[in-house]
């Protein structure tokens, strides 16, 4: 029995899980959110205090964390929800068009 | 079939006739029988009249419906007989046994015609007498153990001894009341 | 060895449920099914059973604590009858959506309106689409051995279904009779361990009831149609293992005196004992007459049953529910349906019977088979859609 690991691939019904259990932790990482951005947050290293009010709000996951310190955005999986935006007290993080 | 017998109750919500046809189906089961008790079941309430059953057999029955050609009723409330039909499909042959203090020949006329024979016991005196209020159960049992010979009488009234030690163990007095309102029910009924 | 017993229809499913040892059973009461939780809590309280008993809110309630459970890696078990089943509905498509193994005893009656207590199929029929296997019970024996089966055939890996086990409620639920009990050791030893491939409580994270889009749900909806179909063969070789141990050899459905049978009754739970003996008494008067007694209605035994019926001139089926299509019962439009591809179709007809606790009595049955007598000698069944024991039908 396996479980999806894509969103797109397309498994024959004696390829799912029974019932649609998914069989293991963090497979929303296989899901490829980033598709569905219309608005990007940018990361403005040089204003970033490293004050960590960004992350926790981040329904997705998608300010990743990397020896105690935020580095730049998941954009596989940022939905573009801005939340961070509205969040960062010090103009560190931008809020525009994708594509822009 | 003819070997099954089968019993119809009729009580008052609250007497204990369902529980007396289940005690019956006990009896009869520890004696080797086939047993069915069932009630029908109704919007009860103390004092509305209820119906109970029992069908007692040495193979199995798969009968499952109510007994409409009962053998034997017993009758644990006499102000039943003009309310309801208690001889209704009755046997000849059979038999009805009626909670009462008065003689089978006194009751006959409430019987709608019905010509088998009667037999009266009064169960709601030995129990008052016996188990100090009334629950005519217990006697009621006793004879309708003795009308209807389905079982033999020393066995049922060992076994019946057995399991009110079983089931009252720290209360000698109910024990000694219940089986001397047994026995003496099963002597004191009129109409043998 | 065999113990002896006089029990309830309803003390019978309690003595199984302890025996099988559930680990959690959550229940809310509702006649007649509440005698089952009533008994088993005091197994419990007893500590007769080392089972988990959850005094729920509501039906709603008890089965989604009995499909968390069984999530979890439990054995869960719950009762009811009728709006009770009904207030399930929602969870029923749940546990079998999600292939979990649930267990539930229902005690078959009527449902509302104008509200009644007593027996007929309504609820279960009326769930006879839920995914769910269902298997119908006679007497407070078969109640029994079924409930114990239930686990087995639920559990199988090519199964992983939920089973509702039914019985008529008070007819059966509430009458003592005879049964023979298994030990509680050969209970053990039946149904064995439940091994899931996955559970919430193992070491590997899992996520149960995720949302399925239309990329998936129909693939999922395939795969609980081919489980219910691959059933079958799992539930015979259930029976045959429990007949084996038993001494009482069950099947899909049971053909007496089927032989040489020119009519026949389809019938299921308690009236098919009432209506054997009927059948006996025609057969001493030299009748050709057979009942079929169905004990597997879902997966529904559709080549079978045209393989028994194939020799058969007419055929009464029984129906204790009626499903207001204006055309038949539930269980007469699938046995009709099953006998489509016969080369020779028996005549068919419908008979509603029993609705509401409506005694179903031997003159019933003896009116069944007249009528079948006179659609074999008229060459075709007339009304198809009848009721019998309704005042002024």
């Amino acid at each position: 029995m396996i479980y999806i690991k894509d969103a797109s691939q397309n498994p024959n019904w004696d390829e799912m899980s029974r019932g649609g259990t998914i069989l293991g932790g963090g497979t929303s990482l296989q899901v490829r959110t980033g598709d569905w951005r219309i608005m990007i947050p940018g990361w403005v290293e040089e204003k970033c205090k490293q004050c960590f009010l960004c992350f926790p709000v981040c329904a997705d996951s998608a300010i990743p964390i990397e020896n105690e310190k935020r580095t730049d955005f998941d954009f596989k999986h940022c939905k573009g929800c801005g939340v961070c935006y509205k969040v960062c007290p010090f103009g560190a993080i931008t809020f525009e068009k994708e594509g822009k | 079939m003819s070997n099954i017998v089968e019993i119809r109750w009729h009580g008052r919500g609250g007497q204990g006739a369902k529980t007396a046809s289940l005690l019956l189906a006990d009896a009869a089961f520890n004696t080797g029988k086939y047993v069915q008790g069932f009630p029908e079941y109704g919007p009860e309430r103390m004092g509305a009249p209820i119906t109970a059953f029992n069908r007692i057999s040495d193979k199995r029955s798969y009968l499952h419906c109510n007994i409409y050609e009962p053998d034997y009723v017993v009758v644990v409330d006499a102000t039943l007989l003009t309310a309801v039909d208690v001889t209704g499909g009755l046997k000849k042959d059979g038999a009805i046994l009626i909670n009462s203090s008065k003689s089978p020949e006194e009751l006959r006329p409430l019987l709608a015609g019905y010509e088998g024979e009667v037999y009266t016991v009064d169960a709601g005196k030995i129990s008052e007498e016996e188990l100090g209020r009334n629950f005519p159960n217990t006697p009621m049992l006793g004879a309708v153990v003795k009308v209807s010979g389905l079982i033999p009488e020393d066995q049922f009234v060992k076994d019946m001894e057995h399991s009110m030690h079983h089931k009252f163990a720290n209360k000698t007095s109910v024990i000694e009341g219940n089986m001397k309102a047994l026995r003496r029910s099963m002597q004191e009924v009129k109409g043998l | 060895m065999a113990i002896r017993e006089r029990l309830s229809g309803n003390e019978a499913v309690a003595m199984a449920l302890k025996q099988i040892d559930l680990d959690v059973m959550a229940a809310y009461p509702i006649t007649p099914s509440t005698e089952v939780p009533q008994y088993f809590s005091q197994f419990v309280a007893d500590g007769k059973a080392g089972t988990e008993f959850v005094a729920v809110e509501s039906e709603h309630s008890a089965m989604s604590a009995c499909i968390a459970a069984v999530a979890c890696g439990g054995r869960a078990a719950t009762a009811t009858s009728a709006c009770g089943l009904a207030l399930m509905w929602e969870l029923l498509y749940v546990a079998s959506g999600t292939r979990l193994p649930v267990t539930l005893a229902v005690i078959n009656r009527s449902l509302s309106a104008p509200i009644n207590i007593n027996n007929d199929h309504s609820d279960s029929m009326g769930a006879r689409d839920s995914g769910w296997i269902q298997l119908y019970s006679e007497n407070n024996q078969e109640a029994y051995d079924n409930q114990i089966m239930s686990i087995r055939i639920a559990e199988h890996k090519d199964v992983m279904l939920p089973v509702m086990v039914c019985q008529d409620g008070f007819i059966t639920s509430h009458a003592i009779e005879n049964i023979e009990l298994l030990e509680d050791e050969a209970v053990t030893k039946f149904i064995g361990e439940y091994a899931p491939d996955w559970s919430l409580l193992a070491g590997n994270p899992v996520s149960v009831g995720p949302l399925d889009t239309p990329q998936f749900y129909f693939e999922h909806a395939y795969q609980r149609a081919r489980a219910m179909a691959g059933s079958k063969k799992v539930i015979l070789d259930v029976f045959k293992e429990f007949g084996e141990l038993t001494g009482r050899k069950y099947e899909l459905f049971e053909q007496y005196r089927m032989e040489d049978a020119e009519r026949a009754i389809i019938i299921l739970n308690s009236s098919a004992g009432t209506a054997r003996c009927v059948c006996d008494e025609l057969r001493d008067r030299g009748e050709k007459v057979g009942i079929i007694k169905l004990r597997v209605f879902r997966p529904f035994p559709m080549e079978e049953l045209a393989e028994a019926l194939s020799h058969v001139k007419a055929v009464a089926v029984m129906d204790k529910a009626d499903s207001f299509s204006a055309i038949g019962g539930p269980v007469f439009t699938d046995v009709r349906s099953a006998c489509y591809d016969l080369e020779k179709r028996p005549h068919l007809i419908n008979y509603i019977y029993g609705l509401g606790g409506r005694d179903v009595r031997l003159e019933d049955i003896r009116l069944v088979y007249n009528a079948l007598s006179e659609v074999v000698e008229a060459g075709k069944p007339g009304e198809i859609y009848r009721h019998v024991g309704v005042r002024g039908v």
